[in-house]
C-alpha cells in the first residue's frame, strides 16, 4: 500500500519538482558510494585526489549553464570569476588564519568572501558587457577574464607593521623588515590552508544545484526565460531586460566564486596562469555537451570529461588523442539525428533482450508458486 | 526526447561506473606488482612528472628520455646493489593546480619510492606539500624557484632562479660587459620574473645602471617591437634577456631589423637557441649565456651523453633539462648504494636516509652539469654556473 502510495504521490509531483529531486538524490548517491568506498580503502589515491576538483569543475559548469542556457548568452569569462573567487578568499584565509584558528568557521567565511567578490566583479563587467550580444559578448567576457588573470599575475601585495603594501613590482613593494608577501606576481600566492574536503565540496554542490534549480523555477527564471527567447516580447510585457540579465550574470559570477575558493583551498599553491581562456573554455565544453540549460547534464559532463583523461593515464601518449575523439563522437551523437536514431534503436534492442531475459527467468518461478 | 535524454544520462553513469572500475582495476594490479616487488627487494620505483603534452612538451620528454636512458645504463651493468630501478612517469601538462596533483597522486598509485620531478616550476610548487605530507624524496631536476625547495625533503639539481639572476648581474658588473642595462622579461612566468627580481637587487648593489624594465606576457610574446624600441631609445648597451629561447630568437630577429645591436645575456632558458628552425643563426652570434650544459662540450661524458641519446630518440639533441634529468638519474644512484637502500624499503625510510646522503660533507657529484656538486640542508645545488659565449653556431667558454 505504501509504495503505492509513494508512487501516486510522485505522479502528483511537478515535473521541475521531479527533475530537481532525480538530480539531487544521483548526486548524494554518488556521494555516499564514494565515502563509503574511500572509508573503507577501496580508491586509489589517484581517484580520491580527484573528488574536490570534480566537485569545483561541476559547480562551475552548473553555473555557467544558468548564462548560457538559461540566459542564452555566451559567456567565456567563468575562468576569470573563478579567478577572483580564488584570490579573494585565499588572501581572506591567510589574513585570518591566526584569528580564527577553527577552520569549520573559517573556510566557510572564506568561500562566502570569494562569491561576494567574485559576484561584485560579475556586476561590475555585466553593467557595460550585457548591453552587448551573442558574438560580442562573448568576445567580450573573454578579454575580461583574460585582464583579470594578468592583473593578478602581475600583483605583488605585502603586508609588514606599516600595513597593506599593493605593487606591480616586487621592488616597489618596500617591504620592511618584517613584512611577509601574500601575493607574489607570477609565482602566486603559496601558503593558503588547505581546508577544501570532498564533503564541503559536495556541499556546496548541492547548494549550487538547489539555487539553480529554485532560480530556474521562480518567477525571476521565468522572466529570464522569456527574454531568452524573445527579448522583445520580453521587454513589451514590462520586464526589465538589464536588470534580469544583471541578476542571471551575477548568480553566476557568485557560484563560479564559490567554485574558486573551493579550488584554491584545494592545493598548497594558487597561480593566476591556471585560470586563461583554456579553463572557461573547457567549463563551455562541459555545459555544451551536458546539454545547453540541462543542469543535471552539466553535471554529468563535468564529471565524465574530467575523469577521462585521468583514467586513461595507462595509455600515456594517446590519452589526449582519445579524449578528443570521445568528444567529436558525444557531439555527433547529440546533434546528428540519425546517429541518434541508431543509439536509440540499439538500447531498445537491448532493452527488449532484457525483457525477454527477465520474462524467462521470472516465468517458470511464477509456476512454482502456483 | 525524453526516452533519448534517460538514454544518455544511462550511457554516462555506465561510463563513469566502467571507468571508475578501471581506476580500481589498474590501481590493484599496480599494488599487487608492488608487493611482489618489495618481497624480493629488486626493484626501486623512480616517478617522474612532466609536460608531454601541451605547449611545454619538449622539456617534458626530454626529462622523461633522459631519466629512460640513465634507468636503462644503471640496469644494464646490473642495477644497484643488486636493485633494479623502474621508472613510472605521468603527464602533468606543466599545470599550475589538479593536473600535477592527479600525476603525482597517480605515481604514488603505481608504488613509487623516489620522485624525481617535477620538470616545471608551476607544478612542482603544486605538489612540494603532498610529497612532503607522504614524506618522499623529491629530486627536482630543472623547477628553478627558491620556494620550490621549502620543504627538506626536496632537492634541486638545476640553479634557483634567484642564483642565475645574481650570478649573471656578478658577472656583467665583475667582467664588465656592460653599465647600461636593459631587461626584457615575462612577467606572466614564475621562472623569468623570478631571475629578474634577483637580477634587479644585485645590479643596484653592483652599480649597474638599469635603464630599461620592459615585460610581456606568455599572451603578447610575438611582437616585441615597443620592448626594442625602449632599449635602443634609452641606449642599453646590453640587454638581458631571463627568459626561454623561442621568445629570444624573435627578440632577435627583430631586434636586428630595426638595426639594433647591443650585447644580449641570457640564462639557461636561451640553451637551445641555435637549434631553432627558420633562425637565422647569424644572429645569435655573440649572444653570452649562463647554462650549465652545452651539447656540443668536448667533454667525454657530454659527449657520450649526447650520442647515446641521439642514438635512442631519432638523432635529437638533448637539452639542458634532460641533462640535468640525466644527472639526477646517477645521484640517486651512487646514493643508493652509498646508503645501502633496497627496494623493500617504505619510501619514507628511502626519504630519510637520501636526506642524510645528499648533505653528507663526503658527497659530491661530477656530471654533466657541473662538477663538485653538492646539496645545503635547504635542498639547493652548490655547482659554478659556466658563462658561455655563442661563437660560429657554437658555444664557448668564457673566462
Amino acid at each position: 500500500m505504501s509504495n503505492k502510495a509513494t508512487l501516486a504521490k510522485a505522479k502528483m509531483l511537478k515535473p521541475q519538482t521531479k527533475q530537481s529531486f532525480t538530480t539531487y538524490i544521483m548526486v548524494i548517491a554518488a556521494f555516499v558510494i564514494m565515502m563509503v568506498l574511500s572509508s573503507t580503502g577501496n580508491v586509489s589515491s589517484q581517484i580520491e585526489g580527484l573528488l574536490v576538483p570534480l566537485c569545483v569543475y561541476s559547480i562551475l559548469a552548473v553555473s555557467l549553464n544558468l548564462t548560457v542556457g538559461i540566459l542564452g548568452e555566451l559567456s567565456l569569462g567563468q575562468a576569470g570569476f573563478m579567478c577572483v573567487g580564488a584570490y579573494a578568499s585565499a588572501l581572506f584565509s591567510i589574513a585570518t588564519n591566526e584569528s580564527i584558528t577553527v577552520a569549520w568557521i573559517r573556510f566557510p567565511l572564506a568561500i562566502l568572501v570569494g562569491g561576494i567578490c567574485a559576484a561584485v566583479f560579475g556586476i561590475l563587467i555585466g553593467i557595460p558587457v550585457l548591453r552587448l550580444r551573442g558574438d560580442y559578448l562573448a568576445i567580450v567576457t573573454l578579454a575580461f577574464g583574460e585582464i583579470i588573470k594578468n592583473v593578478f599575475a602581475a600583483l605583488y601585495v605585502g603586508i609588514d607593521s606599516n600595513g597593506l603594501h599593493i605593487a606591480l613590482n616586487q621592488a616597489d613593494m618596500n617591504l620592511a623588515e618584517d613584512g611577509t608577501e601574500i601575493i607574489r606576481g607570477a609565482l602566486g600566492v603559496k601558503g593558503v590552508p588547505q581546508d577544501s574536503t570532498f564533503v564541503i565540496g559536495f556541499v556546496l554542490l548541492m547548494i549550487t544545484l538547489i539555487i539553480s534549480y529554485n532560480f530556474i523555477n521562480s518567477r525571476t527564471g521565468r522572466a529570464v526565460k522569456a527574454i531568452r527567447d524573445n527579448a522583445i516580447a520580453a521587454e513589451s510585457v514590462g520586464l526589465n531586460i538589464t536588470k534580469y540579465k544583471l541578476i542571471t550574470f551575477a548568480l553566476t559570477a557568485f557560484l563560479a566564486g564559490l567554485a574558486g575558493a573551493l579550488y584554491s583551498h584545494n592545493y598548497a599553491t594558487l597561480q593566476a596562469a591556471k585560470f586563461d581562456y583554456n579553463m572557461s573554455i573547457l567549463i563551455l565544453v562541459f555545459v555544451v555537451l551536458g546539454g545547453i540549460g540541462n543542469i543535471r547534464g552539466s553535471v554529468i559532463a563535468a564529471i565524465v570529461l574530467t575523469l577521462l583523461p585521468e583514467v586513461l593515464r595507462s595509455i600515456n601518449n594517446y590519452r589526449m588523442l582519445i579524449y578528443s575523439i570521445v568528444l567529436i563522437v558525444m557531439m555527433i551523437c547529440t546533434s546528428n539525428e540519425k546517429a541518434r536514431n541508431l543509439i536509440i534503436s540499439v538500447f531498445n534492442w537491448l532493452k527488449d533482450q532484457i525483457i525477454k531475459l527477465k520474462n524467462m527467468i521470472i516465468k517458470p518461478k511464477t509456476k512454482e508458486v502456483k | 526526447m525524453k526516452s533519448l535524454k534517460r538514454i544518455l544520462a544511462m550511457s554516462a553513469a555506465a561510463a563513469i561506473a566502467v571507468s571508475c572500475f578501471a581506476g580500481c582495476a589498474s590501481n590493484t594490479a599496480t599494488s599487487s606488482e608492488g608487493e611482489a616487488n618489495g618481497a624480493t627487494g629488486k626493484t626501486i620505483v623512480i616517478g617522474g612528472s612532466g609536460p608531454l603534452t601541451g605547449s611545454a612538451a619538449q622539456y617534458g620528454v626530454g626529462v622523461k628520455n633522459a631519466i629512460e636512458l640513465a634507468v636503462n645504463e644503471i640496469n644494464a651493468a646490473g642495477g644497484v646493489n643488486g636493485n633494479t630501478l623502474k621508472l613510472v612517469f605521468e603527464d602533468d601538462e606543466a599545470d599550475s593546480g589538479d593536473k600535477a596533483v592527479n600525476a603525482y597522486n597517480t605515481l604514488k598509485d603505481q608504488g613509487m619510492q623516489i620522485f624525481l620531478g617535477t620538470v616545471t616550476t608551476g607544478s612542482c610548487l603544486a605538489v612540494i606539500d603532498k610529497s612532503k605530507a607522504d614524506n618522499i624524496f623529491q629530486f627536482t631536476p630543472s623547477a628553478s624557484a627558491q620556494d620550490v625547495i621549502a620543504n627538506d625533503n626536496c632537492f634541486q639539481i638545476c640553479f634557483t632562479d634567484p642564483n642565475q639572476g645574481k650570478a649573471s648581474a656578478d658577472y656583467i658588473a665583475d667582467n664588465q660587459v656592460a653599465t647600461k642595462v636593459g631587461v626584457i622579461y615575462d612577467s606572466s612566468d614564475a621562472y623569468s620574473s623570478g631571475i629578474y627580481n634577483a637580477f634587479k637587487k644585485e645590479a643596484q648593489a653592483k652599480g649597474l645602471e638599469l635603464v630599461s624594465e620592459q615585460s610581456f606576457t606568455k599572451d603578447s610574446k610575438t611582437d616585441f617591437s615597443a620592448q626594442i624600441a625602449d632599449c635602443k631609445n634609452k641606449g642599453a648597451e646590453l640587454v638581458f634577456l631571463p627568459i626561454y629561447y623561442q621568445e629570444a630568437s624573435l627578440i632577435l630577429t627583430q631586434s636586428n631589423n630595426v638595426g639594433y645591436a647591443p650585447k644580449f645575456f641570457g640564462c639557461d632558458g636561451l640553451d637551445g637557441i641555435t637549434s631553432i628552425e627558420n633562425f637565422d643563426t647569424a644572429l645569435a652570434e655573440g649572444v653570452m649565456l649562463l647554462t650549465p650544459f652545452a651539447a656540443d662540450s668536448k667533454d667525454q661524458a657530454t659527449q657520450d651523453f649526447v650520442k647515446a641519446y641521439k642514438e635512442a630518440y631519432n638523432g635529437e639533441t638533448p637539452n639542458q633539462f634532460a641533462a640535468d634529468a640525466y644527472d639526477g638519474v646517477k645521484i640517486l644512484a651512487k646514493l643508493i648504494e652509498k646508503q645501502n637502500i633496497t627496494g623493500d624499503m617504505s619510501a619514507s625510510d628511502i626519504c630519510e636516509k637520501l636526506k642524510a646522503g645528499i648533505t653528507a660533507s663526503d658527497f659530491s657529484f661530477d656530471g654533466l652539469t657541473g662538477t663538485g656538486m653538492t646539496w645545503t640542508a635547504g635542498g639547493e645545488v652548490s655547482k659554478a654556473p659556466k658563462a658561455v659565449v655563442i661563437k660560429d653556431g657554437n658555444y664557448s667558454a668564457l673566462e
